[in-house]
């Protein structure tokens, strides 16, 4: 025994010194002064270009940096940095951006927005209001088949010519140029968050004579043009993008940094392991992620930046089918789960426990709906709600996932917690993402995990998913005539107070219903080199970089 | 031969197209599709999305469609990244897995035949046991730890590599050490045990009786007939490690095409699945036929007329 463990530690130290022996001398240097850390020692030495660097993980190449197309956080960030729209978000408010100035009408559902007449693409041509009205309908238009088009539909006609409904066409749209620079929006409905929506990347303009002329140009750097604060200067897909100072941008003196390099590292300790050497100046979301067994040291150590996003984490109740077809034996389970132990020994990313649907940052009512971890209650209910469905016992329950450790983790704590709280034996089961997501859009499940995050900062947002039955999110089957008569009401309602005294009484229906169980309100973690400052990160979790600058 | 040859390309197109039906069937019956995701598209629009990329036909006619695709070998559009076809896929990615596993595939034959062959020489004795023990760990020890730990020790402690990336020489060599590890170890196996059968045989002891040096007899008479089981396993080997690999590839951060094999599945990204599968497809049947070829150059005695050997 002894023999055999000594051959083996010898023969990974032979491994270890014949690897070693070959091609160490081909090293080039530039690594090796990274090597004592990169909290002490910025990477400063390793970049000649001059300091306003920024270097970046993108995580995975960006499917597309062409904004109509765009439907993730990658794509996201890359047009946010290269494109400018009528407004833009800082420190979480919407300011006119390339509109100088903008009119509402009473009726709150014509926006007259003036643009500034310095903006220029950065091939040089200037950008108009017709840059935004082509935009907009290319968006819209089914030919161009861009999944994200509903962030568009508050726009008049905009969801009918995006349906293809017979009548409708380009010009009924409600986006005008009156001239080229004055651009006319006409809203469906009093659309309160409107500004917000319109520093959305599907919001972007595009330039009209380079997309007509090329329909692949957002696919190279060489051909790619924005409006924003950065411009692409190579894309070697999947392996690197560099974003370099846009000289055309009509505020660049706002922006401080001269490139931004990604590289794309889909692993996420190689990430973290980049950062602590230096090779990287951030680790971890938004645009990347952090490996969940580093969480607890980065958080002891004080490094972690935990930064609260508009997201709720759910487990979604089969409605129709029993036992889930009973409110109180859905309270009973929501009840009976103990969210602050989940945030703290299980997801350990600082998230909130959830005890409403609305995520914090645009709470309805900041005090949730009923108490965390409420076992008395809890087993009140479930016994009252068998009595109502004439059940003498629970028939078998399955939790479903979708195949992922953090999910597994999670969905074992609260196997455990029914166990104890209930004396309820859950079985678990998980699937591969797609095809779990279509067990739950087909109602194949009885309690399955779900996560939504906000695309704006409005309550509508969340609250709008279990508005119809069969609606593409509610999943759970569940529908309430006052509910959605609320949310109806709440879509005409000009009157801020009044609008949000509606949309509060629409979730007090939601958790007093239950369709879903909150879990917790998502956050975003990330570490960063103490040199990098101003990148703004908003509370739906969107980073931008045009303020980012370094201060060694 | 040029009949054997014919014949042999004959029965590569027949397997190929198999392979392509079998493919495209199976990934129909895999529930979800390239548009599946959390908000359910309303259906005005996934039929334009469907219209769009050709998913409104009927199955069949799609299954034509491919078929005159593959021949054409224009693979169409790839649904996840709207900035690429599948074509650009396979072009950008192909050269960087070749170069990897070039560099891999010398490290395992020259690493996995020397191994072997002082094993076998030095039979029983500690040389052996080392060797072997190299092998087992190689054989064992899953891909991503032995990159972690590669990461590790030559980049975090030593800092001769750089950690991750593809910018040049020195950003290939861990990766190419850690795609080489079972390669290598399988080969110092494989070649070991054929060694110790050859040397055995009345042909090693007549060269030996004749005075041939110990290098003679081992480099000239041995290794050539033991390397015939090599020989057979290098040719799905080489497809297989010059198409990449996922793991490796993620770790090292290398722009590759094995992770396209695993994500496009994910992704039910259609064109992408098959694309990368028939590129693979042909890339085995082409190499396993040069192994035939090469079998004749190894061992004159095979002769490839009548049939050949499968």
């Amino acid at each position: 025994m002894k023999k055999s463990v000594f051959a083996l530690l010898s023969s990974v130290l032979v491994l270890g010194t014949a690897l070693a022996g070959c091609g160490g001398n081909e090293q080039a240097g530039q690594q090796n002064n990274g090597n004592s850390g990169s909290q002490e020692q910025p990477a400063a030495p390793a970049e000649p270009k001059g300091p306003q660097v920024l270097k970046l993980n993108l995580h995975s190449e960006p499917p597309t940096a062409d904004p109509g197309l765009a439907e993730d956080t990658t794509s996201g960030a890359i047009i946010r940095a290269t494109f400018d729209n009528l407004m833009r978000l800082k420190d979480g408010k919407p300011e006119p951006s390339v509109a100088v100035d903008y009119k509402v009408s009473d009726d709150l559902k014509t926006y007259t927005f003036t643009l500034r007449q310095d903006v220029k693409w950065s091939n040089g041509d200037p950008v108009t209001a017709h840059d935004f009205e082509y935009a907009w309908k290319r968006v819209l238009d089914p030919a161009t088949a861009a999944n994200y088009a509903y962030q568009l539909y508050y726009i008049k006609n905009g969801e009918k010519f995006n349906k293809g409904e017979a009548g409708i066409t380009r010009d009924d749209v409600g986006v005008k140029a009156l001239d080229d620079y004055t651009l006319q929006v006409e809203l469906e409905n009093p659309t309160p968050y409107f500004l917000e929506l319109l520093t959305f990347y599907t919001y972007s303009p595009v330039n009209k004579k380079v997309v007509e002329a090329n329909p692949e140009w957002a696919n190279e750097a060489a051909t790619h043009v924005g409006n924003g604060p950065f411009k692409m200067e190579t894309w070697e897909h999947k392996s690197k993008l560099v974003l370099v100072k846009n000289e055309n941008y009509w505020d660049k003196d706002a922006v401080k940094l001269d490139r931004i390099e990604f590289s794309m590292i889909e692993d996420l300790s190689t990430e973290l392991s980049m950062f602590e050497n230096g090779e990287l100046d951030w680790a971890g979301e938004p645009l990347g992620d952090l490996p969940l067994d580093a969480l607890p040291a980065l958080k002891d150590q004080g490094r972690l930046t935990t930064h609260p996003i508009a997201g709720t984490y759910w487990y979604k109740f089969n409605t129709e089918q029993k036992p889930f077809d009973n409110v109180k034996i859905r309270k009973a389970f929501a009840y009976a789960i103990d969210r602050k132990a989940i945030v703290e020994n299980v997801s350990q990313g600082g998230e909130i426990p959830a005890m409403g649907a609305v995520p914090p940052s645009m709470a309805l009512n900041p005090d949730g709906y009923f108490k965390d971890n409420d076992v008395e209650t809890a087993k009140k209910l479930l016994e009252e709600g068998m009595k109502e469905s004439g059940l003498t016992e629970l028939p078998p329950i399955t939790l479903s996932y979708n195949t992922h450790d953090g999910h597994k983790k999670i969905a074992e704590a609260i196997q455990d917690q029914w166990k104890k709280a209930l004396g309820v034996e859950v079985t678990l089961k998980n699937t591969e993402w797609k095809v779990y997501i279509e067990d739950l859009h087909e109602g194949n499940f009885q309690v399955g995990r779900m996560g939504w995050l906000g695309d704006f900062n409005d309550p509508v947002n969340f609250l709008e998913l279990f508005k119809d039955k069969y609606g593409g999110t509610n999943d759970t089957r569940w529908e309430h005539p006052k509910y959605k008569e609320l949310l109806t009401q709440s879509a005409s309602e000009t009157d801020p107070e009044k609008r949000k005294e509606l949309l509060a009484q629409a979730e007090q229906i939601l958790m007093d219903e239950m369709p879903v169980a909150p879990i917790y309100f998502y956050t975003m973690n990330w570490v960063k080199a103490d040199k990098v400052q101003g990148v703004q990160v908003d509370g739906l979790g969107f980073v931008d970089y045009k303020w980012a600058y370094i201060s060694e | 031969m040029i009949r054997y040859l014919g014949k042999r390309i004959f029965y590569m197109i027949i397997a190929l197209f198999l392979i392509i039906t079998a493919t495209f069937w199976l990934m129909q019956a895999v529930p979800g599709g390239p548009f599946t995701s959390e908000k359910q598209v309303p259906p005005e629009i996934e039929a334009a999305l469907n219209a769009h990329y050709g998913l409104d036909k009927p199955l069949f006619e799609q299954y034509v469609d491919y078929l005159i695709r593959v021949i054409t070998w224009d693979l169409g559009p790839s649904f996840k990244e709207k900035a690429s076809t599948v074509n650009q896929i396979i072009e950008r990615g192909f050269p960087v897995s070749l170069h990897l596993g070039l560099q891999s595939l010398a490290i395992a034959i020259f690493g996995g035949i020397t191994l072997g062959v002082i094993a076998a020489l030095r039979h029983n004795k500690w040389q052996d046991y080392t060797a072997m023990v190299i092998a087992v760990l190689g054989l064992s020890v899953p891909n991503f730890i032995l990159a972690s730990f590669y990461q590790y020790i030559f980049s975090i402690k030593l800092g001769w590599f750089p950690i991750a990336q593809w910018e040049g020489f020195e950003y290939t060599v861990l990766p190419s050490f850690a795609l080489a590890a079972l390669p290598l170890a399988f080969i110092a196996r494989l070649t070991r045990s054929n060694m110790i059968e050859v040397m055995s045989q009345d042909y090693i002891k007549t060269a030996k009786a004749k005075g041939l040096s110990t290098f003679t007899t081992t480099v000239k008479h041995a290794i050539r007939n033991a390397l015939l089981p090599v020989i057979t396993y290098l040719g799905p080997l080489s497809a297989n490690i010059l198409t990449g690999s996922f793991v490796v590839e993620r770790i090292f951060g290398v722009p590759g095409l094995g992770r396209e094999f695993v994500m496009s599945i994910s992704n039910r990204d259609y064109t992408v699945i098959m694309g990368t599968t028939v590129f693979y497809a042909i890339l085995l049947v082409v190499l396993v036929l040069l192994v035939d070829l090469a079998y004749t150059i190894v061992d004159p005695r095979i002769k490839l007329a009548d049939g050949g050997k499968e």
